[in-house]
């Protein structure tokens, strides 16, 4: 996961040039820095504000955080909080290691099922899972009951904190999984075959040779994980778990109102934690990260498997697999059944869940259609301007352009969704509604949250692309706005769709910030809606099929995204 | 590339003058007072080892960069403040820049179009271009699908289809094998002379310089070392460097002595040089001849008159075909000679002592 490291070899000196910028790029600048200043700046600044100001004056205060770590509960709520990343990371931790080791080391015909391993949790929202896993883990679940039956006792998975740990460690390994396997296939083998000549083979060779040197991919994964837990709010409100962080914020603004403090302190706290994380990993995999893959370096040796390892392979394998796929498996079961309570399956089978979702329900399908191609059409124009300034001129601060869009990774969903109510429910329009009424600014902080994601893919495309490509077409009469048109955007053509694709499909499941925002039912996009539906008994049907046409949907997107850059890699590199 | 003449009606061929040109990135001063005349229709070439300032330098006619200080003129016209899209200048790219996305009749019709070229024209000048290079047939293929020979091609065909004022070629032979690389530069020589277009090109490579180019302007650190034909720069270095980049050169330290019709240029326990009355060395400067301005005697054979013997001592033989190549230690001096081989010839053996005879008035005094 690309932190804002991009920005570095923008300007070798060929680009430089007498004048600094167009007065054309200088507007394009200049717009989307009041975007970002509007939508994302103020509002976390408003959140941090709050946060240190008295209650109804203006002047600066730490009372606010004194009366947080006074309060039992709040401090119950961190330290629950911390624990339960903590105990995901080692989680997914336990799932990713072994998978990783696998397809690494040995000739694994079962690779390609890793791989798929490690998309599926992602096309779930962990709040959807949740659900279904208590379907077959809860007190009550499938699991329980059969261990009851046979063994006479139950195992707690979902009991309180455990089931959101639970829940966690399998929608988030994925991201453990493909950062550790992407550093480690970036070893080069000779590392390895140095090591085997000077007599380490085996489990010691991979705990000193391969691990340390896979180390950077591994921690990038696990504060990747960390955050996401630390910050998400829908999966502990779902399975009942209030005290958390993430949870008191909500409950805080939602029950208590806008202008209690607590809610703000908390949000700092989420901020703070989520930056303390991610400089936490930076600052331990500086130096230390090596990529030592070098010129014509092939990867690193894979070993053919014995028999019987083979056999403790697939079943590991097919135990991880069982695991990832249970929330898909209970999700499909629940939207189909009549009633599912106190057995191991469904007592029958109906597709009336289907019929409503459809019927009164498609409008949240369509304003999640619509908000979620608005957000990700604004995130991938901003994410093109953006990398175009950076990379492709001189510009005066266009590094603070990067800098800031890539800071919203910084801003947890609950928080901007505050930030968000907070800075704009005093704006009013000629009608006396206040801004943050609207729908379309659910649309905005759902591109705020985004963006950071597109704007990699957008990097990722435009420097792909030769700067003498560009400079051939300036050679041959073509401005520097017709070249954009009709050489780079062409060409960063499949970048931008894949950016598109992604944060169409994350944006659609999105439930942090959107929740704090839905203000009447007839905005609400697919994930308000489930989470609505899921509150109630009656609503678990319908809501799982929700669920279900919003994995779906995910899924439908992630493979075309996937298919839009193999299609990119086919292509011949664009001249070098 | 075909033999037929071109469609394109090129304008007069333009003069190119560079007046006082600097360029620093900070530090690095990377064009040093840059004073140059390229006359119509010539084919010039920026000769120097990587890092001199000759990309750079190009890269400043195209517009690509800017100048500190100084201007560049196109015919009478001062192009110093135009934007490349209003140079008029062709460049062939070294990596040719073709765009993978278009094929190569929409590769080469890009630049009209920008230029506006009545949409009728296009397609014939187009063919006409493709005509010129020999790629007729292949116009609707993707550049990724030609070869590294045809792709030079297009790019050469992109360029010339706009009819340029002035010709840049950046390294355009160094990403083609060696064999091709000789019959390029040949068809590059063709073309030039039968457009009669003013061109610049771009090489490291003084063989391709000295093949191809009318003059050659030979750049290190970011300086004109000296300009002139290949001819004059191989007999007439102006200084070490440049005797020392463009083939090989014995470069020796030594001492003036003596004075009036006595003086001489004396190599401690080796050879010493007669200098003319007339003529001027610089103090400190060391004497350069090329190996084969330099011969070993035979047994019992004597020097002439025009060459300067001195005993030595062979330290090393290359045996390279057509000539060999001894090593030959005189005094403090290794000197490099290059005999012509003959079928039948017998070849000094390392050890050996021998005379060497070094023509004296192909040696010539030289400083950095």
């Amino acid at each position: 996961m690309g932190g804002p490291h991009v920005s570095l070899a923008l300007a070798a000196p060929r680009a430089r040039a007498r004048r600094t910028a167009t007065p054309g790029q200088i507007t394009l600048a200049l717009g989307i820095a009041a975007f970002l200043a509007l939508f994302l700046v103020w509002p976390a600044a408003t959140v941090i504000y709050v946060a240190f100001t008295e209650r109804g004056g203006g002047a600066f205060t730490l009372v606010n955080f004194v009366d947080f770590f006074r309060t039992d509960l709040f401090l119950r709520s961190f330290w629950n909080s911390f624990y339960v990343s903590a105990m995901a990371v080692a989680g997914a931790s336990i799932l990713a290691l072994p998978l990783a080791y696998i397809t690494s080391r040995f000739a694994f015909r079962g690779t390609v099922l890793i791989q798929t391993l490690g998309f599926l949790p992602l096309i779930m929202p962990p709040f959807v899972g949740a659900v279904a896993m208590q379907l077959f883990f809860g007190r009550n679940g499938s699991a329980n009951l059969l261990l009851d039956d046979w063994f006479g006792f139950k195992i707690a998975f979902m009991e309180g904190l455990n089931g959101v740990i639970f829940v966690q460690s399998i929608h988030y390994f994925p991201f453990i999984l493909i950062n550790l396997s992407a550093a480690l296939r970036n070893i080069d083998g000779a590392m390895e075959e140095a090591a085997q000549n000077l007599g380490s083979s085996g489990f010691r060779l991979f705990r000193r040779i391969v691990f340390p040197l896979a180390m950077p991919g591994y921690i990038a994964g696990a504060s990747l994980v960390f955050v996401k837990v630390f910050d998400d709010l829908a999966t502990p409100l779902l399975l009942n778990v209030k005290d958390m962080l993430a949870p008191q914020a909500y409950l805080r603004v939602t029950s208590i109102g806008i202008a209690d403090p607590m809610g703000y302190v908390i949000s700092v706290v989420l901020i703070v934690a989520s930056v303390a994380a991610m400089a936490l990993s930076a600052l331990a995999t500086r130096g230390i990260d090596y990529s030592t893959v070098q010129r014509g370096g092939g990867g690193l040796a894979r070993r053919r498997l014995r028999p019987y390892e083979s056999a403790l392979a697939y079943l590991t394998v097919a135990l991880i697999l069982l695991l990832v796929l249970a929330p898909h498996v209970g999700l499909l079961l629940l939207s189909f059944s009549t009633v599912w309570s106190f057995s191991p399956l469904p007592d029958g089978y109906t597709t009336a869940h289907y019929a409503r979702i459809f019927g009164d329900s498609s409008l949240y399908i369509k304003n999640t259609l619509i908000y979620a191609s608005m957000a990700g059409l604004i995130d991938v124009v901003l994410g093109t301007a953006i990398a175009y300034l950076v990379l492709r001129t001189r510009l005066i601060g266009r590094d603070a352009l990067d800098w800031a869009a890539s800071a919203a990774l910084a801003v947890p969903g609950i928080v901007l969704g505050i930030g968000y109510l907070r800075a704009f429910y005093g704006v009013k329009l000629w009608d006396g509604t206040p801004l943050a009424a609207l729908w379309i600014v659910i649309v905005l902080a759902l591109a705020i949250r985004r963006l950071p994601y597109a704007l990699r893919a957008c990097y990722a495309a435009l420097q792909q692309i030769s700067v003498s490509l560009e400079e051939a077409a300036e050679n041959l009469g073509a401005t520097k706005l017709r070249t954009v048109r009709r050489i780079v955007t062409p060409l960063m053509m499949g970048g931008i769709l894949a950016g598109f694709v992604t944060s169409f499909a994350t944006a659609a499941v999105e439930l942090s910030a959107t929740l704090m925002l839905v203000q009447s039912n007839s905005d609400a996009p697919l994930a308000y809606g489930l989470y609505v539906l899921m509150q109630s008994a009656a609503g678990r049907g319908p809501g799982a099929a929700l669920g279900v046409i919003a994995v779906v949907l995910v899924a439908v997107c992630t493979i075309l995204s996937h298919a839009v850059i193999e299609r990119g890699r086919a292509m011949p590199p664009a001249g070098h | 590339m075909s033999n037929r003449s071109t469609a394109a009606n090129h304008a007069p061929a333009a003069r190119v003058r560079i007046e006082q040109v600097d360029l620093s990135y900070g530090d690095n001063h990377v064009l040093k007072s840059i004073n140059l005349e390229i006359r119509p229709g010539e084919f010039f070439a920026f000769l120097g080892p990587s890092g001199c300032g000759k990309t750079t330098l190009l890269r400043l006619i195209a517009g690509f960069n800017h100048a500190d200080s100084g201007r560049v003129l196109v015919g009478e016209k001062d192009i110093s403040g135009l934007p490349p899209w209003k140079r008029d200048i062709g460049m062939v790219f070294q990596s040719y820049a073709l765009w993978p996305h278009m094929t190569v009749a929409r590769n080469v019709a890009f630049g009209l179009e920008e230029k506006r070229v009545p949409r009728a024209e296009i397609g014939p000048r187009v063919a006409a271009a493709l005509d010129l290079v020999g790629l007729t047939g292949l116009d609707q293929r993707r550049p990724a699908q030609l070869s590294g020979g045809q792709q030079q091609r297009v790019a050469l065909a992109r360029t010339i289809a706009v009819e340029p004022k002035l010709l840049l070629l950046d390294e355009p032979l160094s990403n083609l094998d060696a064999k091709l690389r000789v019959q390029v530069r040949r068809e590059l020589r063709e073309l030039q002379q039968r457009l009669g277009l003013t061109t610049i090109f771009v090489t490291h490579d003084q063989e391709e310089a000295n093949t191809v180019c009318d003059r050659i302007a030979v750049m290190n650190h970011g300086v004109i070392q000296q300009v002139g034909t290949p001819k004059d720069l191989y007999e007439q270095p102006a200084n070490l460097f440049v005797a020392n980049f463009l083939g090989t050169a014995n470069i020796i330290e030594g001492r003036l002595a003596g004075d009036g019709a006595s003086r001489a240029f004396e190599v401690a326990g080796g050879p010493k040089i007669p200098i003319a009355a007339d003529r001027n060395v610089a103090p400190g400067a060391r004497m350069v001849f090329r190996p084969q301005d330099c011969t070993i005697l035979a047994a019992g054979e004597f020097s002439a008159p025009d060459r300067t013997a001195a005993a030595g001592t062979v330290t090393y033989r290359e045996f390279l075909g057509a000539s060999v190549r001894y090593g030959v230690r005189t005094g403090s001096a290794e000197i490099a000679v290059d005999c012509p081989f003959h079928a039948g010839d017998t070849l000094h053996e390392v050890g050996t002592a021998v005379t060497i005879a070094i023509a004296t008035s192909a040696v010539r005094f030289l400083s950095d």
